[in-house]
């Protein structure tokens, strides 16, 4: 069943509502990078929760004028409006008040929530009202999605790309250094703006699917996720496209699988599947390899601090130490240093003292810098910079046994 | 007051020519309902190394953020090489203050430097060999060229400062503005930066630096602006930078002792 619905071959609407979860996915990533790399991705939240009365006006107005309420395109609209309004009002608030952004996002999203449900109420005791599904738009609903429907999402996502694309530079620039951008000359305010406008847009566009209450998800875990793969800004937009596209892929094709499985909650899972994955198995940035690299550094901190020990003839009493120094043949089970282990210790020895002069030494501040008590002076200085030192401090000294 | 009507009588009287860098006239920048720089004239010489100082909260940064439009002033005008700055923005490179970005962006060093060179990118322009080799030469110039694939994130304080010059290298300006380049950075790095600054004044070009350590101010720079909220003084650092002088500026936040080494340093 899966596999069916993965080969697209559950029939005309469960492929429709695939692609268009994609093509979500995909833009929703893309675009949710530049609100991350800015560190405000909480604004998304505001923004969608601030299309809600704008889907209910618009919906009123489309009856009021005696059109079909549910049309698409008229309650996308309204809610473009609304969110707009929304995201203006947010940015005054924190412009011209005392209110940090986080007040005001507060402020926003509930207020405007808020007057959307009360809204959501009216239309329900209007006689067209009940059928009308519009709290289809909370949480998604892609039960009756329509070829129009999806042909909406797959143009609003493609232009919202396209224009991501075009001012991709500008965005990364104000993202990383706002105040060397404004001293380019880059309209900072307004690129913000053009910024959270196409935020504005894939929530708008991501209503039909995911809904307003975790087009927010869509918007920043991928990101989240593409940012424990890769150190550059460029990569993690394009991995966030990829992992954006892939969750609403196999989101929409796992929630076909079963009746009754919500698409948008299902796409949101997969997608925190993504990113727990990321979170534990990254290579670099992700939580075994930082274990992992802890517990090397351990080890060389205390192999190195047993060899010193044995160079000076000190008892280790350290258990870790003892293990780690038999193991690695540089002393026997009684805590005596090996021949290899008693040449180590010299060595160890003598690196300190080299190390000793170098960090005395004005000139040369910079390798001095790079002393951490584990580094062999060998990968930070010249075999004739080394002699130079062993110069000063005479020749190498016997290790009492 | 009778030194201000002064000054303002002087801006006017004083014609501002393309051969001025940057000319600031009663500029006020204000905080709130506190000013940090009050009705302030500059006139920086073209070709020289000048040194902003003054005591911390003076408002050294702010005048060279206003200079640039970064914040808007409650009043005044800046000219860059006599004209408004919106007309000469590309003959200016800035290097903020090293601690005013988060390192942990998901960039690298090359990358940053390009930066300097996003006029002549534009939104879509590739990225082609020459602007590569440029700014791998500006790398080069501040000792960083082995460090261009590194992320930002590994570097050193002193290495990131650098990296922020190499970028503001990239602009090939004519005006240069560094807001604390030394601040927080290792001897080396000073050096590197010091021997760029002096390549650059040695070029015809302008450099213009917020500094904070008195006791290299002489060594470093030959032009002085003093600044304690109001201008104290501004000339060549024999007339601008004296015992006087920074008594006033400083007031009681300067050890005499201090005053003493600098005024003993000048001869």
């Amino acid at each position: 069943m899966l596999w069916d619905a993965l080969t697209l071959q559950l029939g005309y609407n469960a492929t429709l509502v695939a692609i268009g979860a994609t093509l979500l996915g995909i833009s929703a990533g893309v675009t949710g990078t530049f609100l991350f790399l800015r560190k405000r991705a909480l604004v998304s939240d505001a923004i969608s929760h601030a299309t809600l009365p704008g889907v209910c006006l618009g919906f009123m107005v489309l009856v009021a004028l005696g059109g079909d309420g549910r049309n698409l395109i008229g309650l996308l609209a309204g809610s473009a409006v609304s969110a707009w309004v929304g995201l203006l009002c947010m940015n005054w608030l924190t412009r011209h008040t005392r209110l940090a952004e986080d007040a005001a996002i507060g402020a926003i999203l509930s207020v405007f929530f808020g007057l959307g449900i009360v809204l959501l109420t009216v239309i329900q005791t209007m006689g067209v009202g009940r059928q009308a599904g519009l709290e289809g738009f909370l949480l998604g609903s892609t039960a009756g999605m329509l070829w129009a429907d999806a042909l909406v999402i797959a143009i609003g996502g493609a232009a919202t790309l396209l224009l991501v694309m075009i001012i991709r530079r500008p965005m990364t620039m104000v993202a990383f250094d706002p105040e060397y951008a404004a001293a380019r000359g880059l309209p900072v305010h307004r690129i913000d703006l053009a910024m959270m406008g196409l935020v504005m847009a894939v929530t708008v566009v991501g209503l039909k699917i995911v809904g307003l209450i975790l087009i927010v998800a869509l918007l920043i875990i991928p990101p989240v996720t593409a940012r424990f793969w890769t150190d550059r800004s460029d990569r993690v937009v394009l991995l966030a496209g990829l992992a954006g596209g892939l969750a609403g892929y196999l989101g929409a094709a796992m929630s076909a699988s079963a009746p009754n499985l919500p698409t948008g909650p299902i796409i949101v899972l997969v997608s925190f599947g993504f990113f727990a994955l990321s979170l534990l198995l990254a290579p670099v940035r992700g939580v075994l390899a930082a274990i992992l690299r802890q517990l090397r550094f351990q080890r060389r901190v205390h192999i190195r601090q047993g060899l010193l020990a044995l160079a000076q003839g000190q008892k280790i009493y350290e258990p870790l130490t003892l293990r780690l120094l038999r193991r690695t043949g540089l002393a026997r089970a009684d805590g005596v240093a090996t021949d290899t282990g008693k040449a180590r210790a010299a060595k160890a020895l003598r690196d300190e003292k080299r190390w000793e002069i170098v960090r005395a030494d004005q000139m040369q501040e910079a390798t001095a810098a790079l002393y951490d008590g584990l580094r062999d002076i060998e990968t930070v200085l010249t075999h004739d910079q080394i002699a130079e030192i062993d110069r000063q401090i005479g020749g190498p000294q016997e290790v009492p046994a | 007051m009778l030194s201000l009507a002064a000054h303002q009588g002087a801006s006017v009287a004083e014609k501002i020519t393309k051969d001025c860098p940057l000319a600031i006239r009663g500029l006020t920048v204000s905080y709130g309902q506190k000013p940090a720089v009050f009705s302030v004239d500059m006139t920086v010489q073209p070709g020289a190394m000048t040194a902003i100082i003054g005591p911390n909260g003076a408002g050294k940064s702010t005048l060279l953020k206003a200079a640039l439009g970064i914040v808007s002033p409650l009043s005044g005008q800046v000219s860059v090489f006599g004209e408004p700055l919106e007309k000469q923005r590309a003959r200016i490179a800035y290097v903020p203050q090293r601690a005013s970005v988060d390192w942990d962006f998901p960039t690298r060093v090359i990358d940053v430097v390009l930066m300097g060179l996003s006029r002549e990118l534009g939104l879509l322009g590739r990225v082609r060999a020459r602007h590569m080799s440029r700014a791998m030469d500006c790398l080069n110039r501040v000792g960083m060229r082995d460090f261009a694939d590194r992320q930002i994130g590994q570097l050193s304080g002193g290495q990131q400062q650098r990296v922020f010059l190499a970028r503001a290298l990239a602009q090939d300006a004519d005006l240069y503005l560094l807001d604390e380049p030394f601040a927080g950075v290792d001897a080396a790095t000073e050096k590197a930066i010091i021997a760029v600054l002096k390549s650059l004044k040695e070029a015809g070009r302008t450099v213009v630096v917020v500094h904070h350590d008195l006791a290299t101010v002489t060594d470093y720079f030959d032009h002085v602006f003093l600044i304690n909220t109001r201008k104290v003084a501004e000339g060549t650092v024999a007339e601008a930078f004296t015992a006087e002088t920074l008594q006033s500026a400083y007031g009681g936040r300067l050890a005499t002792a201090q005053i003493d080494q600098i005024s003993r340093a000048l001869g």
